[in-house]
């Protein structure tokens, strides 16, 4: 028996413990990176591990508790192992300092994670020189003691977006402002307010990235109002362009699992099964993107729910699409096969923009399985939404609709 | 005193040659190799920090045949035999090539009517193998290929070309033969002295018997500086889209537009790498500086694209780049030599496939016969056409691009290293995948600080 995790981050260590915890025999974690953990390990904010380890920590705090878990567990976490495409008869590449590896499993579970796109993935037009960065390369840098630079422009205002601020600003650079296209910000009341306050940071809203300029280095960012038109020149000599998560489904895509049009992540349903027998997925490579201790319990669901019953019964069963309709971005899980509960007993669903109190429809085939309002709904935030209507699906019958008024 | 002073200055820096050459793009590095190789010895000069860093870096990257040049032009000629050549060169020395044939597609009737002109044209430049494609056989061979098309011409011996290997292959098998390559270098002027040339530079003062002019987009300024006025350069703007490797198997040919009078139009292209490019714009700008992309160019190449490939604009976008080309008003290359000043200007997009050609024709215009014996060179692979660094396992930096610490170590330690970010991009594809350093930008700034 041999279940292969595809990621060392809290999703995949968590699916690794969890396996571990039920006796799964002959579990292996894959972690390109030198080290295990994930993206945890570059954020230095607290607030890390509340609804997983139930305590409170930094990022790179809980990267090692993980990794300590493991390692406490027994479970073989090989670094510098990156896993680059599926052989034909459904084994895992992988190239690691000690060669090349075809590795073949019962289960496997991909958690590869997600990434911020960067400038060139927005289309931003303008030159293109030095200082234009990602949330995730700024917080590496900072931990490096690289040099950032001096003025910086952070473009999007969500959660991580204010991560980014502190970032910068523990690395001595100063955050000239915050633009985004929305109306207002995504992050917790409290953040603009400590933002315009401690900062003394303007936040452009309803304003896009028009243009970057320098020559070198940048000089200058040029914004421009999406309603009024009007252009604002910022001199700065850095951007970084926060959120705007995309999951990381190379090997996904390459596996010829099917994709969900909307959160880009694998299409799984509530047991984080995906389109192909034995492949599971767990974490931000399902959406993009959530808190790592919402991406550790998925790994654990995936552990829990779907892998440990595929390993004793063998059997996949036919999946029921669950899309959501504009102004709705996405609904994760996005499939529904049998009644296993999802991760948390809950969908998470996202919309493009924000929504007060609207009124959700989940239908099929104008069978109306659930309808009810939610409080509120901001895009870059998931809410949740209940799942006992699962029980109602119908099998045989068509997609599943989620859409909101 | 005066001239005492100037001869020791100098015998103290040693700077006879008999070929300077000017610009270390694709053509001046494929002079440099070619008549290095024949037996001359040559310093290159280059202005910004590397070779290859300019219009070389920032172009269509394909490999022409030739087929629709103006018949009868220098032009036409040098990129029909640089097509040969490089063909040749490129299996020697491991420059990611490969012919995938191109589909030129027409999308109205009227485009269709102007076939039989291509392929007459085509024939008059000596390339036979063009031939006509029915729309069912394209739809069949291209099934992605957005609805409308009215038929197509193929060019099966249109093809895809590393743009970062090739000068590196030519510089550097010019400096392993004695070249002097100093980068960092502008010409500020020139003098005939005797039966030679002076050439005056940011840095040292050289002196050689010939004078090779291939300052690209500055070649016009150069060509000044010898009492010419010949030509201008008016710098063309090419923005060019890369798409996500996932957006690869989308399409196996260059699929080309019909040129009209004014624009070869935009085309989508395979590359060597394994994504797909959409481009490039054509604008006239002013400044030779300005490789900045705009949000007009950029609406318009995604238009293109989702009309062209109507599934493309759904992957997503790995990188923009722009190359400025080296116009003129003239419709051939402006190559000729006049008392051992050899002018290579004009060079358009055809450049790096003529790169080779334009060098033996330099070589025979100076009056050499040597012939530059065959490489004993091996560029390190960065293309998907052939096994990478990381299919026999390493440590992996670069996720995205698969490149090892083994490559980036390599090629610090290369005949012609890296001296910046960019640099090591393109010796190795760090950083140019679709995180554009999300993951490893850190780590690889700590590997250059090394």
């Amino acid at each position: 028996m041999r279940v292969i995790v595809v990621g060392g981050g809290p999703a995949g260590l968590a699916c690794a413990l969890e396996l571990r915890r039920r006796a799964v025999p002959g579990i292996v974690v894959l972690d390109r990176e030198e080290q295990a953990g994930g993206i945890p390990r570059h954020c230095r904010h607290r607030g890390f591990g509340l609804r997983d380890l139930r305590r409170p920590l930094s990022g790179p705090g809980y990267a090692r508790r993980y990794v300590e878990l493991a390692r406490e567990a027994c479970v073989e976490v090989r670094t510098a192992s990156a896993v680059t495409g599926w052989s034909a008869d459904g084994g895992l590449e992988m190239t690691s300092p000690a060669g090349r590896e075809l590795l073949r499993g019962d289960a496997v579970v991909l958690a590869t994670g997600c990434r911020e796109r960067p400038r060139s993935a927005r289309l931003v037009p303008g030159s293109r020189p030095e200082g234009v960065l990602t949330t995730g390369l700024v917080q590496q840098l900072a931990q490096r003691g690289a040099p950032i630079g001096t003025r910086a422009l952070v473009v999007g205002a969500e959660h991580v977006s204010f991560s980014a601020v502190l970032t910068l600003a523990h690395a001595g650079v100063r955050v000239v402002g915050m633009s985004t296209e929305l109306p207002r910000h995504q992050s917790l009341p409290l953040a603009g307010a400590v933002a315009s306050l401690r900062y003394r940071m303007p936040l452009w809203t309803r304003t896009a990235v028009a243009a970057i300029r320098g020559r070198t280095r940048v000089e200058e960012v040029e914004l421009r109002g999406l309603e009024t038109g009007r252009l604002r020149t910022v001199a700065c000599d850095t951007v970084v362009f926060t959120a705007d998560w995309i999951p990381d489904h190379e090997l996904a895509v390459l596996g010829g699992l099917e994709l969900d049009s909307g959160t880009l992540g694998p299409r799984i349903d509530t047991a984080l099964r995906t389109s192909r027998p034995g492949v599971f997925a767990a974490g931000n490579v399902l959406q993009g993107a959530e808190p790592a201790d919402v991406a550790a319990l998925a790994g654990r669901h995936a552990a829990a729910s779907g892998v440990t019953t595929w390993l004793q019964e063998r059997d996949w069963g036919t999946q029921v699409h669950v899309s959501c309709l504009a102004p709705l971005a996405w609904i994760a899980p996005n499939a529904v096969t049998d009644t296993a509960v999802p991760p948390r007993g809950r969908f998470l669903l996202r919309s493009a923009m924000f929504l007060e109190r609207p009124r959700i429809d989940i239908r099929q085939e104008g069978r109306t399985l659930w309808s009810g309002r939610l409080r509120r709904l901001t895009p870059g935030r998931s809410t949740a939404l209940p799942h006992e209507w699962i029980t109602q699906v119908d099998p045989k019958s068509g997609p599943i609709y989620v859409s909101a008024h | 005193l005066g001239s005492g002073s100037d001869v020791a200055r100098r015998a103290l820096s040693h700077l006879n040659h008999d070929v300077i050459i000017v610009g270390a793009g694709v053509v001046g590095a494929a002079v440099a190799r070619e008549l290095t190789g024949s037996g001359l010895s040559c310093v290159l000069v280059e202005a910004g920090p590397d070779v290859g860093a300019a219009t070389s870096k920032a172009n269509t990257a394909l490999l022409h045949t030739g087929f629709d040049a103006k018949p009868g032009t220098l032009e036409a000629r040098l990129v029909r035999r640089g097509h040969q050549l490089l063909t040749e060169y490129a299996s020697q020395v491991g420059i990611p090539l490969a012919r995938v044939g191109a589909l030129l597609v027409a999308w109205t009737p009227e485009q269709v009517t102007a076939f039989p002109q291509i392929v007459e044209r085509a024939r008059a430049n000596g390339y036979g193998a063009i031939r006509p494609v029915e729309v069912a056989e394209l739809y069949a061979r291209e099934p992605q290929l957005g609805p409308g098309a009215c038929g197509a011409l193929e060019i099966p011996d249109e093809g895809i070309v590393c743009p970062f290997t090739t000068p590196l292959a030519f510089a550097t098998e010019a400096v392993r033969g004695g070249c002097e390559l100093r980068l960092d270098t502008r010409v500020t002027g020139v003098r005939r002295v005797g039966g030679g040339f002076h050439v005056e530079t940011t840095g040292d003062e050289l002196h050689a018997r010939f004078l090779v002019n291939a300052a690209g987009l500055h070649s016009d300024e150069v060509d000044r500086m010898l009492g010419r006025d010949r030509f201008t350069i008016t710098p063309r703007r090419g923005e060019l889209i890369v798409f996500d490797k996932l957006a690869r198997p989308l399409i196996d040919h260059i699929v080309l537009a019909v040129p009209t009078a004014t624009t070869k139009g935009v085309l989508v292209a395979p590359t060597v790498f394994g994504n797909l490019i959409v481009g490039p714009t054509a604008q006239d700008v002013e400044r030779k500086d300005d490789t900045s992309s705009t949000a007009d160019g950029l609406a318009y190449l995604t238009a293109e694209a989702e009309r062209i490939l109507p599934e493309l604009p759904r992957h997503e976008v790995t990188a923009v780049y722009v190359g400025l080309r080296a116009a003129t008003e003239h419709a051939d290359y402006q190559l000729t030599l006049g008392d051992g000043y050899v002018c290579v200007g004009g060079i358009r997009s055809t450049g790096l496939t003529a790169s080779l050609a334009i060098a033996e024709h330099v070589r025979e215009l100076i009056g050499v016969d040597t012939t530059p014996a065959p490489p004993e060179l091996t560029m390190p692979n960065i293309g998907e056409l052939a096994p990478r660094a990381y299919e026999q396992g390493g440590r992996i930096v670069c996720f995205c691009e698969r490149v090892t610490l083994g490559e980036i170590e390599r090629a610090f330690g290369s005949t012609i290293p890296p001296v910046d970010l960019d640099g090591l991009r393109r010796r190795t594809r760090v950083l140019m995948g679709r995180c554009q350093g999300f993951y490893c930008g850190a780590r690889v700034w700590e590997l250059m600080q090394r």
